[in-house]
């Protein structure tokens, strides 16, 4: 049994043993072990030449990550906090993501950009945010986010081997929350497939990250009730897993999407638009959403906290909803 | 199981008539939430629900009017259980729905044509969720969808979702129910005995886009008639003002005087001002203003033109509260300036173009409409020189006020060109003569004629 955590730590010493192209930076992952621990003992196996601390400085990190990436290495370099990643926008958006296409293919970005991220854990506003819906736009990039330690393991072995650049969002409430067998034999768990997690024929739900898990609870409470959900984790934001999503979509024809991010222009708006323009005559309910509030941050007030981030009883209540309509 | 009760919608209100009904049986209903517009005095007040739960009875149809207290619908709690909800619609179903679906708006599935053939739901009415238009008439691009590829009649199919929605488990549960026992199929559409052509082809297209659209449009039509004619139902509001107006001219013995009156001075000041006024006060300042000013100050000086005939007795008001007639596409609405007495010029002109855009976008409240003692009628605005307007009951009189029109009259043994106006006035007989209207005419005359560059307007 490995925690998510775990998983990471774990691809990243395969990785690195595998292929000595591959190195990690950011800010105390070297000695320090990075601020969750992942990197622990990677300095001791790998040396400080491939295991890098950096100066606080995210837009240095990133920026050092891509010229790396251009001269043939494989970086992975990690955001302390997600929230942190804007200085390092520019380079990411401008350069990274674009770097494949402005070259005519001469030149490609293997780069990985770890970024924990996500509320619940009392980080306050800018340890907690969303940031994935930000780059979810920009053609060029791929975003994972996985929600078990299987998947974050195989799907950060597949986004270092990725040619291109991946962000790798790692929801904090994560690391040490959930635990399950991952295998020992190596297991690439491909980018861009999403992943039906439970099988039902009343509703669909699509999720990812942290509130997958309180979406699985959810169905497993309603399950009792006699309402079957089939839930769908998207695993990858971008690209979608479209084929995926339709077959969900159109299973049951009532389609509920949850995410932790706030609503306006997030995954699930591009979810459900994909679902109404392809799948509008196979719904029977109007697509719903349920995410975070509209607010500026997560907050640092517990109660607060507590009321921004969604619960196993509000998705109920909102599946159920969609059941009975 | 509540029952809601027509409310007491004004003190001297004792009844009121179901306009329309903006939920349908089966459909749920938050609290607050409008339920039913009701009619008095010619406005559609809308009720809200004092209860939260599912319609699950009309009592009284669209059109009827009821005593305040009457129970007018029942609304089945949550708690009260889908089954029992379901019998209950059912039951419903037999006779309100399927009236009201007969003749409202957005009767259950099919378009406007075979119309009857959807109707048909007291037949089918012992079936479980049957008879709910509201929630039965929409249908999600899934059940339509497998409504058409099934060959699918929709009134056919129960429905379990909310408010007796058909899910998409419902119409495959039903196609599957049909393709079983295969001979069962062509047993249901039997059912509708109502309309032979339409009953046959029950299988055939599917209601199809046109439910949607039937359902969310909303409107007053129930179309029917020749090549020739065209038949339209009334609405409510409608209805009422015909009843209105038969029980006025029928009660009241209506005399008519009409008298000109030169107001080419106003003219002169208006034309002079208003470029002003609008930039001061944001309205336009029509002549509408200077003609109820002109009318409170006759009615202070000959208050049996501010009286009522009721009871065989003569009700004579001591507060001027002025009506104006509004017409709208297809209403005419009177609401009041209250206490138009205490009103500046400029207040009447804000008053009255406050009340008119309330009408216009249907906003006016019970208040708005209630307790007008006389009604000016701009008559005018439509270029009529000449009419004869039926009084307001229980009022006394109506003044219509026609086009300011310039035309050659005498002045002086000399011809001069003068803007002149008529002004009707319809009379309640029982009350008044010709004398005490002809004396109220001049001084309404008068008033206007003195209207110029020394009138104060606030």
């Amino acid at each position: 049994m490995k925690q998510y955590i775990e998983a990471i730590h774990d691809a990243l010493f395969e990785e690195m043993g595998r292929d000595e192209r591959v190195f990690v930076m950011g800010e105390d992952v070297g000695v320090r072990g990075g601020v969750f621990r992942v990197t622990t003992g990677l300095i001791e196996q790998f040396g400080e030449s491939r295991v890098i601390d950096t100066p606080l400085a995210e837009s240095a990190i990133v920026g050092v990550a891509i010229g790396a990436a251009a001269a043939g290495m494989v970086p992975v370099a990690e955001i302390q906090f997600a929230d942190f990643i804007l200085p390092a926008v520019n380079q990411i958006i401008s350069e990274a993501a674009k770097m494949r296409y402005r070259s005519n293919n001469d030149w490609h970005c293997p780069l990985v950009i770890r970024a924990p991220y996500g509320g619940g854990i009392h980080g306050g506003l800018y340890h907690s945010q969303s940031m994935e819906a930000l780059f979810t736009h920009v053609p060029g990039l791929k975003i994972a986010t996985p929600s078990t330690p299987r998947d974050a393991k195989g799907m950060l072995l597949a986004a270092i081997r990725d040619p291109d650049p991946v962000l790798f969002f790692e929801h904090k409430k994560l690391y040490r929350l959930v635990k399950e067998d991952v295998p020992e034999a190596e297991e690439v768990v491909p980018l861009g497939k999403a992943a039906v997690r439970r099988q039902g024929d009343d509703i669909t739900v699509i999720s990812y990250g942290y509130t997958l898990h309180l979406v699985l609870e959810a169905a497993e409470q309603l399950a009792a009730e006699g309402i079957s959900t089939e839930v769908l984790d998207l695993r990858t934001l971008r690209p979608l897993d479209e084929a995926a999503i339709l077959e969900a979509a159109r299973k049951t024809g009532k389609v509920l999407i949850v995410h932790e991010d706030n609503k306006i222009c997030g995954v699930g708006a591009e979810v459900s638009a994909l679902i109404a323009e392809q799948a509008l005559f196979d719904l029977d309910a109007p697509i719903r959403r349920l995410a975070g509030p509209e607010v500026p941050a997560m907050p640092f007030s517990p109660t607060l906290e507590k009321a921004y981030m969604l619960s196993t009883e509000r998705i109920t209540a909102e599946m159920r909803k969609l059941a009975k309509f | 199981m509540p029952d809601v009760l027509m409310p007491q919608l004004g003190e001297s209100v004792t009844e009121g008539t179901i306009g329309k009904w903006l939920k349908q049986v089966g459909e749920t209903v938050a609290k607050y939430e409008p339920l039913v517009e009701v009619l008095t005095d010619k406005v559609n007040a809308e009720v809200p629900s004092d209860f939260e739960g599912v319609l699950s009875e009309i009592v009284v149809p669209e059109g009827e009017t009821v005593k305040v207290g009457t129970v007018i619908c029942r609304i089945a709690s949550e708690g009260d259980g889908h089954p029992e909800g379901t019998t209950d619609a059912g039951r419903a179903a037999a006779d309100s729905a399927a009236k009201a679906a007969a003749q409202a708006s957005n009767g259950p599935a099919s378009g406007p044509a075979p119309a009857p053939s959807a109707a048909p739901s007291p037949s089918a009415g012992s079936g479980a969720a049957d008879g709910r238009p509201g929630a039965r008439g929409r249908y999600s691009p899934a059940v339509l969808a497998l409504a058409e590829q099934h060959g699918i009649d929709l009134s056919q199919v129960p429905g379990t979702g909310e408010g007796g929605r058909i899910t998409r488990k419902d119409v495959l549960a039903y196609v599957q129910g049909q393709t079983a026992p295969s001979d069962a199929a062509p047993a249901a559409p039997t059912g509708p005995a109502a309309a032979p052509t339409a009953a046959a082809p029950t299988l055939q297209a599917p209601p199809e886009p046109s439910a949607p659209a039937a359902g969310l449009g909303g409107g007053n039509a129930a179309w029917s008639g020749t090549d020739d004619e065209v038949v339209v139902e009334p609405t409510a509001i409608r209805r009422t003002i015909a009843r209105r107006m038969v029980e006025s001219k029928h009660n009241a013995p209506h005399a008519w005087t009409m008298v000109e009156a030169d107001v080419t001075k106003l003219q002169q000041f208006r034309d002079a001002i208003k470029a002003d006024f609008k930039r001061r006060e944001g309205i336009d300042l029509t002549y509408l203003p200077f003609f109820i000013k002109a009318v409170v100050d006759g009615l202070k000086q000959f208050p049996m033109l501010n009286a009522s005939w009721q009871d065989d007795k003569i009700h004579i008001k001591k507060r001027i509260h002025i009506s104006i007639a509004v017409a709208t596409d297809d209403a005419l609405v009177v609401p009041v300036i209250h206490d138009a007495d205490r009103l500046s010029i400029a207040g009447l002109a804000h008053a009255a173009n406050e009340l008119a855009a309330k009408a216009r976008g249907g906003r006016l409240t019970l208040d708005d409409v209630q307790g007008g003692t006389f009604t000016v009628n701009n008559t005018g605005a439509f270029g009529s020189i000449l009419s004869q307007p039926i009084i307001n009951a229980p009022q006394a009189a109506i003044l219509s006020f026609e086009s300011i029109v310039k035309r050659p009259v005498v002045v002086d043994d000399a011809i001069a060109i003068r803007s002149m106006v008529n002004l009707c006035l319809s009379i309640d007989h029982r009350l008044l003569d010709g004398w005490v209207a002809g004396q109220f005419l001049k001084a309404v005359k008068a008033r206007l004629a003195s209207f110029g560059p020394e009138t104060v307007l606030y």
